[in-house]
């Protein structure tokens, strides 16, 4: 019997319209443990590194977490698994909402899905039951509205629906998939969904997921409860209030935007006002919250209210969660009330909500800047709020200059040339990153931008906080209760770090603590996405109630996995080794590893080789950012070696053939 | 007969649907506590709670499993409250041939919430759910113990009337004796 999973995936043949259910094996499942893990598996085996985002031999897989279905608080994510037109390289984005659990109460633990179907069709999953639908008359249709019309049409109102919108169907790079009140938004998975052709998964399930060991497994689910309960009534002092407290950034709570709209860069990521939260402001803004929230909600089996319903007079209801609050509104220069009528569309219409408004702000730069002219923008309106409409359509329909900017900013410049390409200045392996720009180097961020593999910050960074207490007392206090430190040499890290002086940054923490910080907080997150936890009920925030120390107790008794601190450490390990095996096949080197070069002023490109050269040390990487032939085989990765050394990216007597150079 | 007043302990799960958030945390734990072995398992479409959800329209409400019934309305109304539109069946708790709900996913059997009799902290559902959308509340209610009698006794007339005494107070003694 399998525990914790169903142990079988669907595998959908979309050219040939074959649909298969397979079961895995559960030895994959010890070494990769389950979601992010096995579908990097899958990839590796499956999709050779010559095959492009948009070939029939590339991959989409819905992968949900190991532990999803179970009762454990907050595990509902799904890990969208693919080749990203954007980035060329494996891309994972995820999701939570209500759509993992449910499909594997219908039996599955994946869908996988390969080919292209000629017509658009919706996959109807109903338990055993499993259809390839036509689905020509969602066409155009909306993300939200698709599954309001999916549901009524089967009649299925508790039929979870994952769909794409426009910008899917046109193959828009930073196209997301839509579910809920959630979305899978980075590196464009909704394109490659849209160009399989299928405009939505629809999944309804009434089967058990059985746990190995009932009552050990309860009591760790309530155990986390109390600690979630502890922790919402004692915030961590000392911090700003969005990382005081469990979950996502509270977003959709809270009113005071000071910080954000005080600190991140408005427009293409360029301008930051520094005396722009007025009280005027703070009022205007606390009204249009107020007025179109019309509940604080969450996913499923979750006590976290991240997310919330959205009503603005005269248009349909939506479901916003986090930061997509801000990136429309700060890109165009204007204020609430815009971004939240403009995310309605972009919701509906399926795109990234950090890509999009950076690609048109970056529009509209060139545009100032001569490179591109009025010719390119016919009819566009004058204002800015108007201008952003009418690129958000242009954009989703590739039409026009849309179809250059559908690329992303990276791909849009190489494509308009003439200088272009420093106006696409925010980018790390030409994805569009945060608005951030500051003065002094943060080594430990630089370290996280620069060699991260899921492209966003938010999902590498958590458990370390952001910046030094500048209290000696108050760093104590913190430690006391610091339950969740893998080592308590992270305690020690903490209390020695002063914002200024010999222990401040860049050169404090030291090149040794800065590489072992990175790894754990990188690791929490590489755990969460195989198991399918939330991470802003674990890596993300600060002492969360999952740990390095509960989870092995989770696996075992969950999955029936013998699991142990260094047993967890070490499958996490492979699995992210395999993440970046499958890059370096697909041509990824230390080269690409730098965060924008105006992310910080103050820069210190010796100490940031030095950071790099001890990461990948600590990593077991060779000096190029390729996992050596002795860690693959430390990992139990010695397939991964011997691709390596046929294709000449290792050589077998040494570490590498790059190192040569 | 003289009345006689009793007090009886009536178990109650307040329900606020504005304090709901959807995420279902009471039908996972329902439906593992009344699992077999106790935990071994869980499955949304087994629980004795459910909330009936549509996000878009803001309706969220919570509804615990109550009597079987062999047959649906005959009518529906519907309830506007706020100017957002329920379905009569939004607040039913019965297991109906009407809906889905409130069955076992496999049999077809109805389901029935229990309030989790024999568990120390009472109704699992309520405990799991952290956002207050579930509240348990004990009260003590005095009934009149002569009502029922006096009920009683107005049924047993009609019988009388019907069958004759004796025939009334054999059937009795039979089922008495299979009894």
């Amino acid at each position: 019997m399998r525990y914790a999973e169903t142990g079988f995936n669907l595998e959908i043949d979309l050219t040939r319209g074959n649909i298969e259910k397979v079961a895995t094996d559960p030895r994959e499942t010890e070494l990769y443990l389950g979601g992010l893990g096995t579908n990097a598996k899958l990839l590796w085996d499956r999709v050779s590194p010559e095959a492009d985002a948009f070939s029939p031999e590339n991959l989409l897989i819905f992968g949900a977490g190991l532990l999803c279905g179970t009762p454990a608080t907050g595990c509902n994510r799904t890990i969208l698994t693919t080749i990203s037109p954007q980035t060329k390289l494996m891309v994972f984005s995820m999701m939570g909402g209500f759509w993992a659990p449910e499909l594997k109460y219908a039996g599955y633990d994946k869908v996988v899905l390969r080919g292209k179907s000629s017509d658009l069709v919706y996959i109807w999953i109903n338990n055993d039951k499993v259809e390839i639908r036509d689905a020509s008359h969602l066409k155009g249709k909306g993300a939200v509205e698709t599954a309001e019309i999916i549901q009524k049409e089967l009649k299925q109102p508790k039929a979870q629906v994952a769909a794409i919108g426009m910008a899917g169907e046109n193959r828009v790079y930073y196209a997301s998939i839509e579910q809920g009140r959630s979305s899978a938004s980075r590196g464009g998975v909704g394109a490659v969904m849209g160009d399989k052709g299928v405009k939505a998964i629809v999944v309804r399930g009434t089967q058990d997921i059985n746990v190995a060991e009932p009552a050990e497994y309860l009591g760790l689910c309530s155990e986390v409860l109390e600690y979630i309960k502890y922790r919402e009534d004692h915030p961590i002092p000392g911090v700003m209030p969005i990382l005081a407290g469990l979950g996502s950034p509270q977003e959709m709570k809270v009113h005071d935007e000071k910080w954000h709209t005080e600190n991140f860069m408005w427009g293409n990521s360029r301008t930051r006002r520094r005396d722009f939260w007025t009280d005027e402001i703070a009022k205007d803004w606390t009204e249009t919250m107020e007025n179109s929230r019309k509940r604080l909600i969450s996913c499923y089996n979750c006590p976290m209210k991240c997310g919330a319903t959205i009503t603005m007079p005269g248009m349909p209801t939506y479901m916003m969660k986090c930061f997509s609050k801000l990136t429309y509104t700060m890109a165009a220069f204007s204020d609430l009330n815009f971004g939240l009528h403009i995310a309605q569309k972009a919701t509906e219409y399926g795109v990234d909500a950090f890509s999009t408004p950076q690609v048109m702000a970056f529009a509209l730069e060139l545009l100032e800047n001569g490179i591109l002219t009025d010719a390119d923008f016919p009819g566009m309106p004058e204002d800015s709020e108007g201008r952003f409409y009418w690129l958000l359509d242009k954009i989703v329909r590739r039409e026009g200059i849309g179809d250059i900017l559908a690329d992303g900013t990276y791909w849009a410049a190489q494509r308009i040339g003439q200088g272009a390409d420093v106006y696409a200045h925010n980018n790390i392996k030409k994805t569009e990153q945060l608005p951030l720009k500051l003065s002094m180097l943060n080594p430990i961020y630089f370290l996280m931008y620069a060699t991260g593999e899921k492209m966003n910050i938010t999902q590498i960074e958590g458990q370390f906080p952001q910046a030094p207490f500048p209290k000696l007392e108050h760093r104590e206090k913190f430690v006391e209760d610091w339950i969740q430190v893998p080592d308590d040499k992270f305690k020690q890290y903490f209390l020695d770090w002063e914002p200024r002086g010999e222990n401040s940054m860049p050169f404090y923490p030291t090149v040794a603590m800065c590489c072992d910080i990175v790894d754990w907080q990188e690791q929490m997150h590489y755990i969460d996405d195989a198991l399918g936890m939330c991470a802003g009920l674990s890596s993300f925030p600060l002492k969360p109630p999952y740990h390095i120390h509960n989870y092995p107790k989770f696996i075992t008794s969950g999955a029936g996995i013998d699991m142990d601190e260094e047993k967890l450490t070490q499958a996490a390990k492979r699995y992210r080794t395999l993440v970046r095996a499958i890059n370096i096949r697909r041509g990824m080197r230390r080269s690409d590893e730098k965060p924008p070069e105006d992310h910080w002023k103050k820069r210190f490109p010796e100490l940031e080789e030095q950071l790099l050269d001890g990461y990948y040390k600590l990593k077991g990487w060779n000096n190029d950012g390729i996992p050596t032939k002795e860690t693959l085989h430390e990992l139990g990765l010695d397939y991964v070696g011997d691709d390596f050394v046929a294709r000449g990216i290792l050589t077998d007597n040494e570490n590498a053939s790059a190192e040569k150079s | 007969m003289k009345a006689e007043k009793k007090t009886k302990i009536v178990k109650t799960i307040r329900i606020d649907v504005d304090n709901c958030n959807g995420c279902r945390a009471c039908e996972v734990i329902c439906s593992a506590v009344h699992a077999t072995p106790k935990y071994s398992s869980n499955n949304p479409s087994r629980s004795r709670i459910r909330i009936l959800r549509d996000p878009l329209r803001d309706i969220y409400v919570p509804v615990l499993a109550g009597e079987y019934t062999v047959a649906e309305c005959a009518g529906r109304d519907k309830y506007i409250i706020d100017g957002k539109e329920y379905d009569e069946c939004s607040f039913c708790r019965a297991s109906c041939p009407s809906r889905e709900e409130f069955k076992e996913p496999d049999s077809g059997l109805p389901l029935k919430c229990d309030m989790c009799e024999g568990e120390e902290d009472g109704p699992m559902c309520v405990k799991w759910c952290l956002v207050d959308a579930l509240i348990y509340e004990e009260r003590e209610e005095e009934v009149d113990e002569a009502e029922s009698q006096e009920e009683l006794e107005i049924g047993l007339d009609a019988l009388a009337n019907k069958f004759g005494m004796q025939m009334m107070m054999d059937t009795v003694a039979r089922m008495s004796n299979k009894g």
